[in-house]
């Protein structure tokens, strides 16, 4: 597997830039921070658009260090700008082939590009005649052809409306179960992180302010994420078994098993489960007759409060806390009147659970 | 009368070819180099512009007489000063139509930013084959525009023929020039028959050229 090492630092307008990060050699990495923050200069320099000081090595495969600077066009990326930047004077079968005749070789062949992005009607078409998302996609399948062994991608949504991000949302999906090859993403929209990611960097003002795996980043109670407004856990999950009477499936988690609506789900699919902490609240005995559905056991793992009213109880499911981490918000009065603490075990009732 | 058309049609195609093979190059490094010296060299470029063409043909008459350094400098190549020549004349053309070729062509590259040439690298494209496949087709309407301009200005130039051609028939007497041999002995007619293909000529080349670069450019957007 060949591992993400990156390391880059340098002036950049107001602030020093002095970003590093080690990613794992598959799945997609994120890159998540409010505008200005760097990611894009980060991603940049991966590319070797940019140019600061710095190492860059994609396993044994070095393109930056004190003594070499691999050029752009000699690096094996595959690179989606924010706006797709397709070339206007080529037809999309043009600009799909573009970067595979430069390619040294043909892995991924135009027919998988064209069936897995659903270009096929389109191959003859000027640029200029494609819908936002049409060519968004047209610009992903040329980054795919020009056989990549990273993928970089700049906030590939951000410049479509809500019809050309869900389209392109199911594409990147799609795409994140068979690629073989790791992607970083860019983004600063925690949506798209919570359905793609599978690990994250943070980065604020240049810098690097935590970086893992995204399920724990996510729960984690020395990060923002945790704290901010709409904060959500994400757990991985297999659907065990579909009742198709009450539309519910059960999906089999770390450390519990969770009904949620079942939606197109067959048994032995997998599904990323989204919970939010509005929707967790907890209490010290099992609740009878409730309308809720999942009222799962769980350990108390860390307690945060806010500047406010309320409190942040990071959970792990499961008696022994050996599961996944849940978030759960609740008053900071019922806190009290709970008089939970870290290590008790309690039930938490979740609300609602959501595909993420 | 048709020796000076052939005569003029040749120095404005040669001129073009030259320009465009000369100032494309000086166009990209005009748009792209962060070198502080080069709007002291687009200064240079632009001077035939503002400057009276006799002043342009007088200093470079005076480079290609026998004595001119411009002279001086082709000698060891075996070649005879260009003054009253039909090389002399594509030099001078050349000079002077410059701005008029590389100004479009280096607001295309412009226009056309950094980002092209950037998606062209992130797909394997050495900078060379990019700017082949790229940058140039993207400045086509630019370089159409300049073509056009150059060769305009070439079939209209007149002080520095004036200057450095000599008027020989079949060597260096252009249309320009016909047409003040003719004022100059009274044969009206012919002057009248020469000036209105040259209006008819410029009418159609301005129009041509804004139809095609609207055509390019649509396709371009």
């Amino acid at each position: 597997m060949s591992e993400i090492r990156a390391q880059f630092a340098g002036r950049l307008g107001s602030f020093d830039f002095d970003v590093g990060f080690v990613a794992p050699g598959r799945g997609v990495t994120a890159l998540f921070g409010p505008s200005g923050c760097g990611k894009t200069t980060a991603l940049r320099c991966v590319a070797g658009l940019e140019r600061l000081g710095g190492e860059f090595a994609l396993g044994d495969e070095v393109w930056q260090d004190a003594t070499r600077f691999v050029p752009p066009h000699r690096r094996a990326v595959g690179y989606v700008f924010q706006e797709a930047s397709l070339f206007p004077h080529l037809s999309v079968t043009g600009n799909l082939t573009f970067g595979q005749r430069r390619a040294a070789d043909r892995g991924v062949a135009l027919a998988e590009v064209v069936s897995l992005l659903g270009l096929g009607g389109l191959l003859d078409r000027a640029p200029a005649r494609l819908s936002g998302g049409e060519r968004q996609r047209v610009a992903i399948g040329r980054a795919l052809l020009s056989q990549p062994r990273l993928l970089l991608m700049d906030e590939p949504l951000s410049a479509l409306d809500r019809e050309g991000k869900s389209e392109i949302l199911v594409y990147l999906e799609r795409l994140h179960d068979v690629l073989s090859i790791p992607v970083i993403y860019v983004t600063h929209d925690m949506g798209e992180v919570e359905r793609l990611a599978d690990h994250l960097v943070l980065l604020e003002r240049g810098r690097v302010t935590g970086a893992g795996d995204l399920h724990a980043m996510l729960a984690a109670g020395d990060l923002p994420l945790s704290r901010r407004a709409g904060a959500a856990a994400v757990i991985e999950g297999r659907v065990a078994e579909v009742d198709a009477a009450y539309g519910l499936a059960r999906v089999t988690v770390a450390g519990a098993e969770i009904l949620m609506p079942a939606g197109n789900a067959e048994p032995g699919m997998r599904r990323r489960l989204r919970i939010k902490a509005d929707d967790v609240s907890i209490c010290r005995v099992a609740p009878e007759n409730t309308s809720i559905l999942n009222i799962l056991p769980v350990r108390i793992v860390e307690i945060l409060d806010d500047d406010g009213h309320q409190a942040t109880l990071v959970l792990a499911l499961g008696t022994a806390g050996e599961g996944a981490r849940l978030l759960s918000r609740i008053s900071r009065k019922s806190r009290d009147v709970l008089g939970v603490a870290p290590g008790e075990t309690v039930f938490a009732q979740v609300k609602g659970v959501a595909l993420a | 009368m048709i020796d000076t058309i052939l005569l003029t049609v040749q120095l404005a195609t040669v001129s073009t070819l030259v320009l465009l093979v000369a100032g494309t190059p000086l166009a990209w490094w005009l748009a792209k180099s962060p070198n502080r010296l080069k709007e002291g060299v687009a200064t240079v470029v632009a001077l035939p512009m503002v400057l009276p063409p006799t002043v342009l043909g007088f200093y470079l008459l005076v480079a290609m007489s026998p004595q001119g350094p411009l002279t001086a400098a082709l000698a060891p190549l075996g070649i005879a000063p260009l003054a009253f020549t039909f090389p002399g004349l594509v030099v001078g053309s050349v000079v002077y139509s410059m701005p008029f070729v590389v100004n479009p062509i280096r607001n295309a590259f412009e226009a056309a930013g950094e980002r092209p040439m950037e998606v062209a690298a992130t797909l394997r494209a050495h900078p060379l084959d990019a700017f082949f496949t790229v940058a140039l087709p993207l400045a086509s309407p630019g370089i159409l525009t300049g073509a056009i301009l150059g060769f305009a200005h070439t079939i209209g130039e007149f002080g520095v023929v004036l200057m450095i051609g000599g008027n020989i028939p079949g060597q260096t007497k252009v249309l320009s020039m016909s047409i003040l041999d003719y004022v100059e002995t009274l044969q009206w007619a012919e002057a009248h028959r020469l000036s209105t293909l040259m209006l008819a000529f410029a009418f159609s080349v301005i129009l041509a050229m804004t139809l095609i670069e609207k055509r390019l450019r649509r396709r371009l957007r």
